[in-house]
């Protein structure tokens, strides 16, 4: 077995586990402090490496592309929120709704086609797979590191205020956030706003970092954002335990999925199958706290008594 | 203090499950009025307190509440006045959070939350240590545990603190003691007692026992089938003992008192 090859790949499995860490802690902003499951992000992402690829190729600057697509992230969160809140529609389907929405609304933006190409030869971009094994500072790890570091401050810090408690509440506990006057339907759409706006910037940085966005980019986001989270939790949940460091797990959390992925391809799993494996290690690591739950709780016969 | 102005709530309307929780139920709290309220199965005391408190909007009638008609107002808004205690302990805390962000979140009731203000300050912390302490149950050197770790009575304990660290104009006490031991129940109980006489409070406490219900308040009033039919005040509530609560009940409503966790005791 070639060693060297799959040595090679570890900086390119880095530099997209961070990429997708970001994407990943817009979903723990959903999935794990608000508790609801948003399916929008699969739409969202691919929305955000949509109009980072069309303003960076009529000439643009990267930053701003990659936070309009953070703006256009925050409308796509918007629209889930209204659905769920003001139509009463469940959030899961809300999700699904705006998703499929997102599909056509990222078509138009790209001009009707199905990818577009964003060439580093010819457009200035942040983060380039092409420098991902440069030992100078354009390689793309330390920029993604930074950006990473400095939204998990941001977070860490809006997550502090009183604001930011309201809205752990809200998902915390939703009757107590109301008898609390916090406004529950509100801070759910934040929440969504806030969450697909981060997915849809890391969308703009996957764009640059991959050299193209196409329609189908972020087909399965959802659930390579929630294993983040979850082997995050896993491996690294009894080190971090402050707000930031459950931040910094969700993003170590994705560099190992990307890591762990190398390995399995090198190992000679066809890229095909790749999806099927990922969600089938999503569906047991999930599976994990029901399991023990069902091993703690006393006999049938028991209860009750 | 307290207007329930003939309110009626049907749910599922015209539907097979319809069922009439509220009709024509009227009452009227002064300030400092310490209410206890019992009655049957589905006599609609709790309808009552939740129609207060806003958990849904009523099919008529109206509510006031020091002055302020809240009848269209959101549950969250009308939070503003109420400090509410709900019967499951799980209910009135978030469980994720630590004590003292609990604590945070119930001192800001009814004020706007600001993303550029931190959710707690310094000085607050001295303030529920404080508060924390009188309740004996150690939980202020536990400031930063989660309220998941508590156990139901503390949880109870500690909610209670909640809804009157910022004086409501109303305490909302849903049977906050039905779902804990006996002995805990009586701490609270105890506690809630301490709390309403310290800070001049207004209460409705529904209860199911009818000890209780004659020990505590100054007021008793039993439901049957969604309305108020026996009020009795300060100077006849204090002769009174539990078979003469059962003879009014009886002879006021025609039925017996049918309510299955009913202590008499």
């Amino acid at each position: 077995m070639d060693f060297m090859k799959l040595f090679n790949a570890f900086p390119g499995a880095v530099s997209q586990g961070l990429v997708w860490g970001i994407m990943a802690i817009g979903v723990y902003i959903t999935y794990r402090i608000l508790d609801v499951a948003d399916l929008t992000v699969d739409g969202s992402m691919a929305t955000g490496g949509a109009v980072a690829a069309m303003m960076i190729t009529a000439g643009y600057d990267p930053w701003l592309s990659v936070f309009c697509a953070f703006l256009v992230g925050l409308l796509a969160g918007l629209v889930t929120g209204l659905f769920h809140t003001a139509m009463g529609i469940p959030a899961i389907l809300s999700g699904i709704l705006t998703q499929l929405a997102l599909y056509s609304v990222n078509l138009r933006i790209m001009d009707g086609k199905a990818n577009t190409a964003v060439n580093v030869t010819k457009y200035s971009v942040l983060v380039s797979s092409r420098n991902v094994r440069s030992l100078a500072l354009n390689n793309p790890i330390w920029l993604l590191i930074v950006i990473s570091g400095v939204l998990i401050i941001l977070l860490h810090l809006f997550f502090g205020t009183e604001y930011g408690c309201a809205l752990r509440a809200t998902g915390a506990n939703q009757n107590m956030a109301r008898a609390q006057g916090i406004n529950t339907r509100f801070g759910t759409v934040v929440g969504l706003m806030l969450s697909n706006g981060i997915v849809a910037f890391s969308g703009a940085l996957l764009t640059q970092y991959q050299g193209f966005a196409d329609v189908q980019m972020a087909r399965g986001a959802i659930v390579i954002g929630l294993a983040a989270v979850i082997i995050g939790e896993v491996v690294f949940g009894k080190i971090f335990r402050s707000f930031w460091g459950k931040l910094i797990c969700v993003s170590l959390g994705a560099i190992i999925y990307y890591l762990v992925m190398q390995i399995v391809l090198w190992l000679g799993l066809n890229t095909n199958d790749l999806k099927m494996l990922t969600a089938l290690v999503v569906a047991i690591f999930l599976a994990v706290p029901y399991w023990k739950g069902l091993a703690t709780r006393p006999k049938a016969g028991k209860r009750g008594a | 203090m307290l207007d329930i102005n003939h309110i009626a709530k049907t749910f599922n309307p015209g539907t097979i499950t319809e069922k009439v929780a509220l009709r024509d139920a009227d009452l009227h709290l002064q300030e400092g009025d310490f209410v206890t309220i019992i009655g049957g199965n589905g006599a609609g005391k709790s309808t009552m307190l939740n129609a207060v408190s806003g958990v849904f909007q009523i099919d008529s009638g109206s509510i006031v509440i020091d002055g302020h008609d809240v009848t269209a107002l959101p549950e969250y808004k009308r939070a503003t006045y109420l400090g509410r205690v709900f019967q499951d302990p799980m209910t009135g805390t978030a469980a994720t959070m630590t004590i003292e962000e609990n604590m945070a979140l119930a001192h800001r009731r009814g004020q706007r939350r600001s993303p550029f203000r931190w959710g707690i300050s310094g000085k607050e912390k001295k303030l529920y240590r404080d508060e924390l302490a009188r309740l004996g149950l150690g939980l202020e050197d536990r400031m930063s545990a989660r309220v998941g770790l508590l156990s139901g009575g503390q949880r109870q304990a500690l909610t209670l603190l909640m809804a009157t660290l910022k004086k409501p104009k109303l305490l909302l006490l849903d049977e906050h003691t039905a779902a804990l031991d006996p002995k805990t129940a009586a701490k609270v109980l105890h506690l809630t007692r301490e709390l309403i006489a310290d800070h001049h409070l207004t209460a409705l406490m529904v209860t199911h026992n009818m000890k209780d219900a004659l020990q505590y308040g100054n007021r008793i009033i039993m439901m049957h089938e969604g309305k108020v039919i026996v009020d009795v005040d300060r100077e006849t509530k204090s002769s009174l003992r539990v078979e003469d609560l059962l003879q009014m009940f009886e002879h006021t409503s025609g039925a017996a008192l049918d309510n299955d966790r009913m202590l008499l005791g």
